[in-house]
């Protein structure tokens, strides 16, 4: 893994889906058994070229996640490797019995792709807003679960799919993204990127995707203050990189996890289960509330779920003030 | 149904089509195509057809719109406004922070809105499950179903039609919206239907094609779809997607980002043909 922060919290000129088309098509450029599968998304992901140049690879299922999901554990037992894309909603909720069944418990590699992470789904409301897409794959034993959060890093991760045996999910924002990482990062799956750590540090963050500038800030704020935190891109949910959680717990006391993403089944689900079995620790979860989505902007989402820099500060305050 | 009144209908398919305009105007961008095209099948449904109560939404004995296309919600903000349901103003807000108007219906959130949908085929269930419920009560409500000729992609579309024919629900009727696109371009081209209306028909329902700007052909054809007993019937409407919005009736665009002046011509355009309705 390597990797250089920006620092200025700025939008990528590169819309992230991008990263993701790029890399599809290096990779069937170079691996005849590479096939792409979407439900009538391709305008959405910015793949209508692939589906020009590899007209026999990359495929249109139409609105018929269900069976898109099936025909992809088909081809892949036929030894193709196989990307599935659609919204993060319907790569999940629609077609998760044949993810879980036809693929998953057959043994057969899928790379679901769903865009449109969480609140980023903005005008298009509530029933296209996934909030539990990861989660329901974190119940699926041996799959990947991955939170990306900007260009350079979804183009080093879907480069380290295309080598991830079994079922993964990977969700993403389509368009605009702060860029976090300089461009050349590369990250391995599994392992959390640790963006900043000193011997000081009196709570952890463990964040993904949209999060990670978030905590960036908070870190900022906190730094200002006097407060020295840990920031860990968590940006692999499964398997979860339990050496380096329990580390942190261990070093820091206290830990803060932030999700655009329901709490009740996500990465601070995820973490809590990793700490309470080896090293109970205080833990705060930023997040969705266990409440539903809806339709305005990403800004005015972020507000009304508390996904913002301001929360994860607050709740570093309660972790630490909760240490014993 | 109501006499047919061809001029009275025209005019409220235009005032459709243009309030459909104004409501998506109001956030800028959004699913024009797939909501314009709808116009004149609203307004035989809800100007001749339908029973409901502006004043009493739930209305126990109304007829049951179902949006199953959900993306096309403008549209129904558009006539369910008209109506009364609530001031055609408060429609403005599609999409803003807070609003009852989201991109895709929501019965917790708008009048007039029977049945929520936005994940494409989850409808057409809904749907059949209101008809048998109605019928279960003893109600002559029918339900109205619209469905889009790309979200017939979705098997669950074909397990809905399957069910209401084996219970006999001839108290639903679907509208199928064939205006030949989808989101990633025609229909033909990503995954190729075949014969549409011939496939639906072999389903066991009772399926008339009509042009589906023509609001005499769709008040005729709604006429024999309730007279069909002992099993669902459809009306395949032969649309354009994009239908009198100037800047996608000619890209059949899904959804569209027009600039300040293309939404002004658009508009322009729309109160034209409100008037030429009116003085046809
Ligand atoms: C299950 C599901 N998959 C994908 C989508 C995204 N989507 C919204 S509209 C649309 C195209 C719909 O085409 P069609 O039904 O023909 O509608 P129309 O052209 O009449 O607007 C797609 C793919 C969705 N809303 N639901």
């Amino acid at each position: 893994m390597s990797f250089e922060l920006i620092g200025k919290h700025e939008k990528d000129a590169r819309a992230s889906r991008d990263a993701i088309v790029t890399t599809l098509d290096e990779l069937m450029a170079a691996d005849p058994s590479v096939c792409y599968v979407d439900c009538d998304l391709m305008g959405c992901l910015n793949t209508k070229g692939l589906w020009k140049k590899y007209p026999d690879r990359a495929l249109q299922a139409g609105i018929a996640e269900a069976n898109a999901a099936g025909v992809c554990a088909g081809l892949a037992a036929t030894g193709k490797k196989v990307f599935f894309h659609s919204f993060g909603t319907f790569s999940s909720r629609r077609c998760y019995d044949q993810i879980y069944m036809s693929a998953a418990y057959a043994g057969l590699s899928v790379r679901v792709l769903g865009s449109d992470a969480g609140v980023t789904a903005a005008f298009n409301g509530g029933t296209h807003m996934p909030l539990e897409d990861a989660g329901m794959y974190l119940s699926i034993p041996g799959a990947t679960v991955i939170d990306a959060c900007d260009y350079d890093q979804l183009y080093s991760i879907t480069h380290g799919l295309a080598d991830t045996e079994g079922v993964s999910y990977t969700r993403f924002v389509r368009k605009d993204v702060i860029q976090v990482y300089a461009p050349g990062a590369q990250f391995t799956i599994g392992k959390g990127a640790v963006l900043h750590a000193s011997d000081k540090d009196v709570c952890t963050v463990i964040c993904s995707g949209i999060m990670v500038d978030e905590a960036l800030k908070a870190w900022e704020q906190l730094a200002a203050e006097g407060v020295s935190v840990r920031v860990i891109d968590m940006f692999t949910w499964k398997p979860l990189d339990q050496e380096l959680v329990i580390a942190a717990a261990a070093e820091t006391g206290c830990i803060v996890t932030a999700e655009n993403h329901n709490v009740t089944c996500g990465l601070g689900a995820a973490v809590a289960r990793c700490l309470a079995g080896s090293r109970p620790t205080p833990q705060e979860f930023v997040g969705v509330q266990d409440r539903f989505g809806q339709v305005g902007p990403q800004d005015f989402l972020m507000d009304e779920y508390g996904l913002r820099a301001a929360d994860i500060t607050a709740a570093v305050r309660r972790a630490v003030a909760r240490k014993s | 149904m109501k006499q047919l009144n061809v001029k009275e209908l025209n005019v409220l398919a235009a005032r459709i089509r243009l309030e459909t305009l104004r409501v998506i105007h109001s956030r800028g961008f959004g699913h024009v195509g797939g909501s314009v095209d709808l116009a004149e099948m609203l307004a035989v449904l809800y100007g001749a057809a339908m029973r409901f109560d502006p004043k009493d939404p739930r209305w126990p004995d109304r007829d049951w719109l179902v949006m199953s296309k959900g993306h096309a919600g403008p549209a129904a903000y558009a006539v369910f406004g008209l109506m009364g349901y609530y001031p055609m103003e408060e429609a403005y807000t599609l999409n803003h922070p807070h609003t009852r108007f989201p991109s895709h219906t929501d019965r917790l959130l708008t009048p007039g809105v029977d049945l929520t949908t936005g994940s494409l085929g989850q409808g057409a269930s809904t749907a059949a499950g209101a008809a048998l419920g109605n019928r279960l009560d003893g109600r002559d409500s029918r339900v109205y179903l619209v469905v889009g000729d790309g979200e017939a992609d979705e098997g669950q579309v074909w397990e809905a039609f399957h069910f209401a024919c084996a219970h006999k629900l001839d108290n639903l009727v679907v509208f199928l919206d064939m205006n030949g696109y989808q989101l990633d371009g025609s229909t033909a081209e990503i995954l190729d239907h075949g014969n549409l209306p011939g496939k639906i028909a072999a389903f066991g329902l009772y399926t008339q094609q009509v042009d589906g700007h023509d609001v005499a052909a769709i008040y005729h054809a709604l006429e024999a779809a309730h007279a069909h007993t002992g099993g669902p019937s459809c009306i395949v409407l032969n649309t354009c997607k994009g239908k009198g919005a100037t800047f996608a009736e000619t890209n059949h665009a899904h959804s569209s980002s027009p600039t300040e002046e293309q939404w002004q011509q658009a508009l322009a355009a729309a109160e034209q043909a409100l008037d030429a309705a009116m003085k046809a």
